[in-house]
């Protein structure tokens, strides 16, 4: 079978990993073979950023060498994929080259987009990319007192990072001596404070306590620049001197100009991971539509379901797994304290009180992501 | 000519129905309809006080079995 993986992130990688594992007596014998395609011969952890723009990590810690975190029977080219011919089973990449393929596995990954909102990216910092991310940490290494505003785009990356960037502004004014001199307000899309109804109810009263007001409902609709104002669809607006923005994602642009999914977003099934009408497409991580958190947790999770299946299909003709809706969240809480949310389509998450061994726990990963990704963990 | 789509939400936590509708609204046309599925009792009243403060137009809202079918028009 030849295996064709499009685009090297989290998903892509561990299904790359994983599939090399389990059918090295395939790639041995010659009857199957793994090619990756990506747009970077660099892997960001991206989870990285936050503590990036808190002067916690430098930038060089985040990357590792795409080539060196596969095994070695893994085909991989340096040539993002332009046009994908689904009727043909094959892709054409930048260079020109054609991939002809039996099994495709999209892994593709999201993207910020700021310009969606008039004044946003002028107007705002935000840590969702390297260069976003180190200039947040200048401009509030420079902030001496004033309102700081955080404000959400939907959908966006991972969904606890609302929460985790407004208790790591709390922690870091309070360690600079200045958190009497900051007014911090959160705005958040929906009625309540989070989308999970159990971090909501955790989180309020956290907030209460740490003076952080907050408000609901609260869509960004425009940003006064000039003026530092973010104004909102429902009617409201804000006068900020500092505002941190998690800007609309969308999916690739690849995505979106070959026509596999408004918004970049392709339609997927929520159990098999392929995509809509097609048996023989897998989906993983942000790429997908379902209503799923995207992050790098769901992306690792149904990365080893799909590389199961394929494996299955090679072997016994069939699939033998489901994916369940599982994601596993760390949410740092702030005074070197975190906690975490686990659930699935039919468990709700069960939140446990911050504490700081889930904090060097999650510290703890950060370093041993690279082997997670390498399949390993 | 408008549309009607039906966005499955159910059995799902992050980020939840209203998220999935907010995220579909922005994709969809003035006039079109969107029906969210939805097994989150909170749903119900969530998107109706969304809907509202926004402005856009709640159709029909009634719970078949353990589903909550809730049809908003994109107003503007």
């Amino acid at each position: 079978m030849r295996i064709l993986i499009v685009g090297g992130g989290t998903g892509g990688t561990i299904i790359a990993n994983n599939l090399a594992r389990r059918l090295a007596p395939e790639i041995t014998a010659g009857t199957s073979r793994i090619t990756m395609l990506s747009a970077s011969d660099q892997h960001m952890y991206q989870p990285g950023l936050l503590y990036v723009a808190f002067g916690q990590m430098m930038p060089d810690e985040l990357y590792r060498k795409q080539k060196s975190l596969l095994e070695s029977s893994i085909i991989f080219h340096v040539d993002p994929v332009e046009k994908f011919d689904l009727e043909n089973n094959q892709v054409r990449t930048k260079s020109g080259k054609v991939h002809k393929y039996d099994t495709l596995v999209i892994a593709t990954g999201s993207r910020i987009m700021p310009r969606k909102i008039p004044g946003l990216d002028e107007g705002s910092e935000t840590f969702y990319t390297e260069a976003g991310a180190v200039s947040m940490f200048r401009k509030l290494r420079e902030f001496e007192g004033g309102k700081v505003a955080i404000v959400v785009g939907v959908p966006h990356k991972c969904p606890i990072a609302p929460v985790e960037v407004t208790f790591a502004l709390d922690d870091y004014f309070k360690k600079r001596g200045i958190r009497d001199k900051v007014e911090i307000k959160y705005h958040y899309p929906i009625n309540r404070i989070h989308s999970i109804e159990n971090v909501a109810t955790w989180a309020k009263p956290e907030f209460d306590r740490m003076g952080i007001e907050y408000e609901t409902l609260f869509n960004v609709e425009e940003v006064d620049a000039e003026n530092k104002i973010v104004k909102s669809m429902e009617g409201s607006e804000y006068k900020y001197d500092l505002l941190i923005s998690i800007p609309e994602h969308h999916g690739m642009d690849v995505i979106e100009q070959n026509e596999l999914g408004k918004d970049g977003w392709i339609p997927t099934d929520r159990y098999q991971l392929t995509m809509e009408g097609h048996d023989n497409v897998y989906v993983v991580g942000d790429t997908t539509n379902l209503p799923v958190s995207k992050t790098g947790s769901a992306a690792h999770f149904e990365a080893e379901v799909i590389a199961e299946n394929i494996a299955s299909i090679v072997k016994i003709g069939v699939p033998v797994n489901e994916y369940d809706g599982k994601v596993y969240c760390f949410i740092e809480a702030g005074h070197d304290k975190a906690t975490y949310a686990n659930f699935n389509y039919l468990n709700p998450p069960d939140l446990k009180p911050a504490n700081k061994s889930m904090h060097w726990f999650k510290m703890s990963y950060n370093k041993m992501y690279w082997t997670s990704v390498r399949g390993l963990l | 000519m408008s549309e009607h789509k039906v966005i499955d939400a159910c059995n799902t936590y992050c980020p939840g129905p209203l998220m999935e509708l907010i995220t579909y609204m922005k994709q969809a046309e003035v006039g079109d309809t969107l029906e969210l599925l939805s097994t989150d009792q909170g749903t119900a009243n969530d998107v109706p006080e969304w809907v509202n403060k926004i402005g856009h137009e709640m159709v029909d809202s009634e719970k078949v079995g353990d589903v909550w079918h809730i049809t908003v028009r994109k107003a503007k």
